[in-house]
């Protein structure tokens, strides 16, 4: 594709981009009104704009949201490294895989969610069980990803760095772990989605901070409006911290043709 | 040139466990090449040359028979072979010149000199220009020089050659061939090379061995006799390159009916 061509469609998939938005946006606000929808099914979108200002000023929405999200962060960094370690500690040792793939495939057919309440019942309402669900959410693609890395590195890539007499750690660190990199970053893309997850069940199951304890304090008012609010702000999250693994993987990953990255 | 041997299989032979009994890859083959020879290995699929290749730079050990660089046996890869396979093998994450440093910055040699090696390597292999460069943004024969200079980078005495220029359209290949050739006879280095191209095997080489379908012995051996070894392409148009090739060609049954 030429540059010319290529800078079309960028242009003409941006447009057609912010068209859908603002016919989505519009359906929403008249929409329900046109099909007799009540607000307490379908909120327009400037009854939603309305809650989100009074619940900015009346019940904290800043700090609710500023919680879950370092809830979110914590999360999701302490699950990638976890899963990382883990990924490359098995994946170098074919005993351990050996000896750890039936638990860590229980683990993984296992809801990680439905842990929500137990961890509740052992570290109470506070932050720690909410971080511990999204540690473990994150934790799987993460691992799954580094390990089908390890495993699938050219062998005669090893056999050149053997040539050359390298010892086991040179031909890890470079090799094995540059060659691991581009799968990394797909598991932690998945994982930044997954710690929001991890995290939202954890509030709403129990506690009294962050979006998912609005979402279900909106839910027993009958407050659909604050319902929709709270979605959207984790939405938010969730795509912050999507957007910053993108950023730090156009960083690592500059050595890619810029095609094979293409962001979303 | 000298006498000195280089490069010697002595009666080598590789099994492989294949289910319940095992399979003959090689069998007792003996090669010598001296001090700046190049030579060719050339034999149908199968008959065991890239294993050969494998014994020679210490990646594996035959189960018969030993393997020799500069008289001291192999016994696991050293420091005086080098390789380069049909796939380049680059890292993508390096630039060209990290590439080629690749090698002596795993043996340790110092920053400075490994820099000075390559920038000297990439102004012989004109490729200077590309120092900079990533793999993904070279064409298929200039990745291949960059592997030719990164196996040049650690300065072997032998160089094992695995198909090299295969997967280069044919026109790339011929030019890379005279490079090649041209290196080994300015650094005065001795190589095996392993191709299923009669012709060049011929133009490159001071001999041709020709191996045996499975289990691979060497069946025989041709001297080729025309002047020029650094210039394949001038070799090319002399007279008697067709009756080698037709000798090769009888040799490995090509033409006959069971071959197809």
């Amino acid at each position: 594709m030429s540059d010319a061509s290529h800078a079309s469609v960028v242009w003409r998939g941006t447009a057609a981009s912010v068209a859908l938005l603002v016919i989505f946006l519009a359906a929403w606000q008249w929409g329900p009104g046109l099909l007799r929808i009540p607000p307490f099914i379908i909120p327009p979108l400037s009854m939603v704009a309305e809650e989100a200002v009074r619940m900015w000023h009346v019940s904290a929405l800043a700090t609710h949201t500023g919680i879950t999200a370092a809830e979110v962060l914590a999360g999701f960094i302490l699950g990638s490294l976890l899963g990382a370690f883990i990924g490359y500690l098995i994946g170098m040792s074919p005993t351990a895989e050996l000896a750890l793939s039936p638990y860590i495939l229980a683990l993984q057919i296992a809801p990680k969610v439905a842990f929500a309440p137990l961890f509740i019942l052992w570290m109470g309402f506070t932050v720690y069980p909410k971080i511990l669900v999204a540690i473990l959410i994150v934790f799987f693609p993460v691992m799954v990803n580094v390990l089908t890395a390890i495993r699938t590195v050219d062998p005669d890539l090893i056999n050149l760095a053997r040539a050359f007499k390298a010892t086991r750690a040179q031909i890890f660190w470079k090799i094995e772990f540059p060659a691991s990199l581009p799968p990394l970053f797909a598991g932690l893309r998945i994982g930044s989605t997954l710690a929001v997850v991890g995290v939202v069940v954890g509030e709403l199951v129990g506690g009294n901070m962050g979006l998912g304890y609005l979402l279900s304090f909106g839910e027993g008012q009958a407050n659909t409006a604050m319902v929709f609010v709270a979605i959207l702000m984790l939405t938010l999250v969730g795509g912050i911290a999507y957007l910053l693994v993108i950023l730090i993987e156009q960083r690592v990953l500059h050595y890619l043709p810029k095609r094979a990255m293409s962001g979303f | 040139m000298s006498d000195v041997i280089r490069l010697e299989y002595r009666d080598v032979t590789m099994r492989f466990a294949q289910g319940a009994g095992h399979l003959t890859a090689v069998q007792g083959v003996s090669i010598a090449v001296r001090d700046g020879d190049v030579v060719s290995l050339i034999g149908p699929s199968g008959c065991g040359k890239s294993t050969l290749l494998n014994i020679g730079s210490g990646l594996t050990a035959p189960s018969e028979g030993q393997a020799f660089v500069d008289g001291e046996r192999v016994e696991g890869p050293n420091a005086h072979v080098a390789f380069m396979l049909q796939k380049d093998l680059l890292l993508p994450w390096r630039t060209v010149i990290e590439n080629v440093m690749f090698g002596v910055e795993i043996q340790g040699v110092a920053p400075a000199e490994r820099r000075r090696r390559a920038q000297a390597l990439l102004e012989n292999l004109k490729l200077a220009d590309f120092a900079g460069h990533y793999p993904h943004q070279l064409s298929g024969g200039m990745r291949q020089r960059v592997a030719l200079a990164r196996t040049l980078a650690v300065d072997p005495t032998v160089l094992l050659l695995d198909e090299p220029f295969s997967a280069v359209d044919a026109q790339t290949r011929m030019v890379l061939q005279r490079e090649l050739a041209q290196t080994l006879k300015r650094a005065g280095k001795t190589a095996l090379l392993i191709t299923h191209d009669l012709i060049e095997a011929v133009t490159l080489s001071d001999r041709v061995l020709v191996m045996s379908r499975r289990p691979g012995r060497i069946i025989d051996e041709i001297a080729i006799d025309i002047p020029d070894r650094d210039d394949p392409l001038k070799r090319r148009t002399h007279p008697r390159v067709t009756e080698y090739v037709n000798r090769l060609m009888d040799r490995l049954d090509i033409g006959a009916p069971e071959a197809a």
